[in-house]
């Protein structure tokens, strides 16, 4: 065998390996990115609740000072609805959440909602005439409308004011397109008309986790009693 | 980078361990508290309002 052919089957001579930098580099770039992605569902499924769970015992707060405040301090016209970001009335939902109340904001823009469900400015007061529309979250934020589409009609929705109970009963509930802006007109689908009903109209976003459609829940005002009435009995049972 | 950041961390293994520790934390701390609510806003699951925009 001749010196040449030794040399070319012979094993290389031992040279330093060069670690390939750029590889590692991008490998962990990568990393942390998943990382990243995966914080970031942790953040959505449970920072944000945390986020609500804190604004929801503020409002709580808040509602339960200013009605304990004398009429004294409210001699003054009132405002018909609070500032925006302001409380403005409790919700139970009995079939969903027993006694539990959520605490609604007034307004429905992106910072309210992380409070809790908000009240559409506008939209009529609780036991008004027309149509008390109340939006929340269906995910993420503590998702307090969640598992709204377990409501089945005759289901009680009842509203805490500082003047009394408003006990709504479900009347049904729909899946309609973000564009449905005439499921919160005073009289449903009417645009102009003037109401004769007192409507509640509670909406979220449908299916969960996506914002392609709305869920839509109605109900209609069954009755209404003062505060120094006590819980109504929708309540009471639950 | 990871190398990198180990590499200059002063002191004795357990301070390094420790400063590591809470350099992560600081980051999942500003994560949670700035970037993802800005971030947040971009997606589109959070419409819950009929508006037309969704």
């Amino acid at each position: 065998m001749s010196a040449s052919v030794r040399t070319a089957l012979a094993v290389p001579p031992p040279r330093r390996r060069r670690r390939p930098v750029l590889l590692q580099a991008l490998g962990e770039v990568l990393l942390t990115l998943g990382v990243l992605l995966l914080l970031f569902c942790v953040y959505e499924l449970y920072g944000t609740n945390l986020v609500t769970l804190r604004e929801q015992s503020a409002l709580g707060k808040e509602l339960t000072e200013s009605w304990a405040a004398p009429p004294a301090a409210r001699d003054r016209p009132q405002a018909r609805e609070p500032p925006l970001g302001r409380a403005f009335a409790r919700l139970y939902l009995p079939r969903l959440d027993g006694a539990e109340a959520l605490v609604v904001v007034q307004g429905v823009s992106v910072p309210d909602l992380k409070k809790g469900p908000g009240h559409l400015p506008g939209s009529a007061l609780p036991g008004e005439l027309g149509n008390l529309v109340l939006s929340g979250h269906r995910t993420t934020y503590g998702a307090p409308f969640s598992e709204l589409d377990r409501l089945r009609d005759g289901d009680a929705v009842v509203v805490e004011t500082r003047d009394g109970w408003f006990t709504y009963r479900v009347t049904g509930a729909r899946v309609v397109l973000p564009s449905a802006v005439e499921v919160t007109y005073p009289v449903p689908g009417r645009p102009g008309a003037a109401p004769r009903d007192r409507l509640i109209t509670l909406t979220t976003c449908h299916p969960k986790y996506s914002a392609r459609e709305r869920l839509i829940v109605s109900g209609r005002l069954e009755a209404r009693q003062p505060t120094s009435a006590g819980r109504p009995a929708a309540l009471a049972q639950a | 980078m990871y190398g990198w950041f180990w590499r200059h961390l002063p002191g004795p293994l357990p301070v390094r361990v420790l400063l590591a520790a809470l350099a992560l934390a600081v980051v999942v701390l500003l994560l949670f508290t700035v970037v993802f609510p800005q971030v947040e806003a971009l997606l589109p699951f959070n419409d819950v309002t009929v508006d037309g925009e969704g």
